[in-house]
């Protein structure tokens, strides 16, 4: 049978078996428009069917086998349902009467079923108007709607997207680090060989010690001083020579330790900074400490201490090998009789001893967890009388920590005693074979002891190579857990390549922008053009997505869909620090770092003269209330900045916004933390400080914002109404009711104080 | 009159109160759906106002009963991980393949804090679309899926 092969080809992405299957169905014209394999069927079980849209119709099926393909004629009235909830998707297709048919996704594949939909309204208007225009979308990232770089159709953006498992052998990535020290280290190895070489050659003076002057001595000849001294001191020479070596390399691997500590670190706390505000989100500060504190350190000491062991262990088994082998082949291969054995062991409790060690790692976090969410909440603790509750959260934790340490420690514990044993084992051998040897005169007491003195320096090097694998281990969860952060590419990349703004005018627009955190979509459908210099007032109820917009403009977390521009350019396509430059932000919860007030004032411009941060603490009315403290300018502000009012930190983060003179001024909720008269007066220093500067301010007042030049009123995700204060009273919508019931709520206050 | 819901020709959820009158498009949430599923449902309406609760199902009558149900199971996913068959790489981001109540899929974890643990030795596995599988009982997973599940805990 040949199949109409269709005029218009299909698009290239379209799974194999739909091809084949859709192929034979369409119309000799008939194109595809869009499509979508969905993941889930109607009772939300994982099964994959198929959605097509043509230019004509709408084409469905639940397997490319199906015969029973389902087809809507595209006609007017028909429409597309959009909804998502925990995690699932669901188009539905509505007619004017009744609803045709449900699709169910994963949210995986939203992007690709919302451009369906949004096609479909495309070819549904076109039928209702046919010469509707578009808005043209060439050049538009399909996905996420960024501009495409010229001549190239992957979109910078998107690309990002796909995770990339990181690899394996986290050990051996450790390598970078101590590459700027590789000289040294090298030195290091080079005075352990020589220190051991050194501690090899007192055994060796034993034989002629033993043959030449003791055991003659037995049989009748006397020991004289000029046949004992050149021994002696041989050995005190190499004793000597021994601590000299050992002291040189014990200080410089001392040094490198440390340095390539502090890399690891800073480089860690570097990646962390990087980090978009999403990964904070979702991680625990306890165990980001834990990590960058103890882990790092446990990954330098190995690095630098016991890979170097290690080492040298292997030479030095190697070369006191070969120096037994030359003494005596026999005993020498006796010797080595528990090296089998070892490796077998070292080779089983080796990946137990590393996801154990994983496991304390993680729970140590759990400990620092506790801290670090407990000491900063201790105001609530205290008033709640909880201290009991956060005593045993702490215990509790402490015990868990316990129980996974006791479960790696018994593994670890029988393996270290185990090798010990075998070695003790090992050596009984060399006894009764060298004494069974010295019997039969093929050789003499000195070669033995020698050999047995050899041997023990063997065993020891056997033995703490064999511990060095749970340091190894301990090494290799650590790591793990390091490279976890240090591999996570930030939700707020910066640019492959960077467009740079000199001048910045103010001009914001967003782009039918849309924002989930996780599953749960928060803003939809944004579209809002800001002229440069515009006051605009962002007012809806609590949880309509306020802040949420003013963090996706400040680029804290990146679009979901749409696209944010400034002055034309795509925010994603600045460098992120260089685009915030441009941005002064003025938060909900304002936040000080623990330092001077001068400090905190100048966080965003260290360079700040003086005068300068006096003069932006004027602006911000905080200049008379600073003078108050004890130390004017030069006090601390504690810890997050504690030690101040609400409405004092706030008027020190508008400080600080202001001081950065910025094009674009964020404000949100920038004056609830003060009282009615201080408001006043901190808008009487913002209404200057606005002229000329792009504002975005966020109040729940509504009368703070009398000023603005327009105002935007989001409900639910999505903007309702925009125009200015009179425009919006008078349409009686949504923003009415909101001023309406502010102002009842105002004469009610006032009439309860009169009456008071 | 008691509450009573309907479905409309477009699928959507009617409530009728106690006073006769119609609220259309409500949507059936559950309080506590991890700790006690079972009880606690509110009918919230579009604009997201709680129009009823019922403390327990079985408050409504067997029609209506149905009704909430069926509009619950639609809307509710946490696919139950039966057996994990494989991880791509111990440390995240990494994906999973995993046999579930509802068929096999493929995952990626972003982070082991995406793993939760809820009392009981429940777990709740978040993947990187926001999407949960729960594990009921890890204890009762088999010996390689519950080594794999170990390495992240
Ligand atoms: N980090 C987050 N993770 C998950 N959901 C969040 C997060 N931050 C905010 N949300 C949710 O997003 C919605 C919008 O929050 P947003 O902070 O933007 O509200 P808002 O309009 O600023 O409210 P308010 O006036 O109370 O400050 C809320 O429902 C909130 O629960
Ligand atoms: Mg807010």
């Amino acid at each position: 049978m040949t199949r109409a092969t269709p005029a218009v080809p299909l698009p290239d992405d379209l799974p194999l078996p739909w091809r084949d299957a859709l192929a034979g169905r369409l119309a000799p014209d008939e194109a595809v428009q869009a499509w979508l394999q969905t993941d889930l069927d109607a009772t939300l079980h994982f099964s994959a069917s198929l959605l097509v849209l043509t230019d004509r119709r709408l084409l469905a099926a639940d397997a490319p086998s199906a015969t029973d393909w389902q087809s809507w004629p595209l006609a007017a009235g028909q429409r597309f349902d959009h909804v998502d909830h925990a995690g699932v998707g669901t188009l539905a297709l509505h007619d004017a009467h009744h609803r045709l048919a449900t699709w169910r996704y994963t949210l995986a594949l939203n992007t690709e079923a919302l451009r369906l939909a949004d096609q479909h309204t495309r070819l549904i208007e076109r039928i209702a108007d046919p010469h509707a225009v578009h808005e043209d979308e060439d050049g538009l990232c399909p996905r996420c709607k960024a501009p495409l770089p010229p001549d190239d159709d992957e979109c910078p953006l998107c690309e990002r997207a796909t995770v990339k498992p990181p690899e394996t052998w986290a050990l051996l990535r450790l390598w970078r680090f101590a590459r700027p020290y590789r000289g040294r280290l090298l030195a290091g190895f080079l005075l352990t060989l020589a220190s051991t070489a050194a501690n090899l050659v007192p055994p060796y003076l034993t034989i002629p010690l033993m043959d030449k002057v003791l055991i003659p001595h037995q049989t009748g000849t006397r020991i004289t001083f000029d046949a004992v001294w050149p021994y002696m001191a041989g050995l005190l020479a190499a004793a000597l020579f021994a601590w000299a070596l050992g002291w040189a390399r014990t200080y410089i691997l001392a040094r490198v330790s440390e340095r390539i500590g502090a890399d690891l670190r800073t480089t860690t706390f570097d990646h962390l900074m990087g980090q978009s505000l999403e990964y904070f989100g979702g991680k625990r500060t306890g165990d980001l400490m834990a990590r960058i504190g103890a882990e790092t350190d446990r990954i330098n000491v190995f690095l630098s201490l016991h890979l170097l062991d290690f080492a040298t262990d292997v030479l030095m088994l190697f070369m006191t090998a070969v120096v037994l082998f030359s003494i005596n082949p026999w005993l020498a291969l006796v010797t080595l009789l528990p090296l089998p054995v070892i490796a077998w062991m070292i080779h089983t409790v080796r990946d137990r001893l590393r996801t154990g060690f994983e496991k304390v790692d993680r729970i140590w976090g759990e400990v620092t967890n506790v801290l670090a969410d407990t000491i900063p909440g201790i105001r609530v603790v205290k008033a709640f009388a909880q201290e009991k509750r956060e005593s045993e959260r702490f215990a509790a934790a402490n015990r868990r920590n316990l129980e996974t340490n006791d479960r790696v420690n018994r593994v670890w514990s029988l393996f270290g005693p185990t090798v010990t044993l075998l070695t003790e084992v090992g050596l009984l051998f060399v006894w009764g074979f060298g004494i069974w040897q010295v019997g039969n005169d093929h050789i003499t007491v000195g070669v033995l002891t020698a050999f047995i003195a050899y041997i023990s320096r063997f065993y020891l090097r056997l033995d703490s190579m064999s511990r060095i694998v749970s340091v190894t281990q301990k090494a290799a969860a650590g790591a793990k857990r390091i490279f976890d952060i240090l591999d996570h590419a930030s939700s707020v990349p910066e640019p492959a390549r960077p467009v740079h703004l000199e001048q910045v005018s103010g001009r914001i627009e967003l782009r039918s922008v849309g924002f989930r955190y996780g599953n749960r979509a928060v803003l939809r459908g944004v579209d809002l053009d800001i002229a440069p210099g515009e006051f605009i007032g962002l007012v809806g109820h609590s949880g309509s997505g306020k802040s949420t917009l003013v963090n996706l403009i400040n680029r804290f977390y990146d679009v979901s869909s749409g696209s944010i521009r400034i002055d034309g350019t795509d925010i994603r396509a600045l460098p992120v620090a260089e685009y915030r430059r441009h941005i002064g932000l003025v938060l909900q919860e304002p936040f000080l770092f623990f330092g001077t007030i001068a400090d905190n004032i100048a966080y965003g411009r260290p360079d700040a003269t003086r005068d300068e941060i006096i003069a932006a603490a004027r602006a911000a009315h905080a200049h008379e209330f600073i003078l108050r403290l004890p130390h004017g300018y030069d006090s601390m502000v504690g810890e997050r900045g504690q030690t101040l009012s609400g409405g004092e930190r706030q008027r020190i983060s508008i400080a600080r916004a202001l001081l950065i003179d910025p094009r674009i001024l964020i404000l949100d909720e920038a004056t609830s933390a003060v009282d009615t008269a201080t408001e006043k007066e901190i808008q009487r220093a913002l209404d200057n400080l606005v002229q000329g500067r792009t504002t975005l301010a966020i109040a729940h007042r509504l009368s703070t914002l009398r000023k603005a030049d327009r105002l935007v009123v989001l409900d639910r995700g999505q903007i309702v109404e925009v125009g200015q204060h009179d425009d919006l009273m008078a349409r009686e919508g949504h923003y009415y009711r909101l001023y309406m019931a502010q102002q009842r709520q105002a004469e009610a206050d006032a009439a309860e104080g009169v009456l008071a | 009159m008691t509450i009573r819901l309907e479905r409309d020709a477009h699928g959507q959820l009617a409530l009728i109160d106690r006073d006769g009158q119609r609220h259309p498009g409500v949507l059936p949430v559950r309080a506590f759906p991890l700790s006690a599923p079972g009880e606690g449902v509110a009918l919230m309406s579009t604009d997201g106002h709680e129009l009823a609760w019922f403390d327990r199902l079985d408050e409504l009558e067997a029609a209506s009963r149905a009704l909430l149900e069926d509009e619950l199971a639609r809307r509710e996913f946490m696919p139950q991980v039966r057996a994990i068959s494989g991880v791509s790489s111990f440390s995240t981001p990494c994906e999973w393949d995993v046999l579930t109540d509802r068929g096999a899929t493929r995952f990626t974890l972003r982070s082991e804090d995406d793993i939760r643990r809820l009392v009981g030795g429940r777990l709740l596995v978040t993947d990187s679309h926001g999407i949960h599988y729960e594990v009921v009982d890890m204890k009762k997973l088999d010996r390689p899926s519950r080594r794999i599940l170990d390495r992240f805990l």
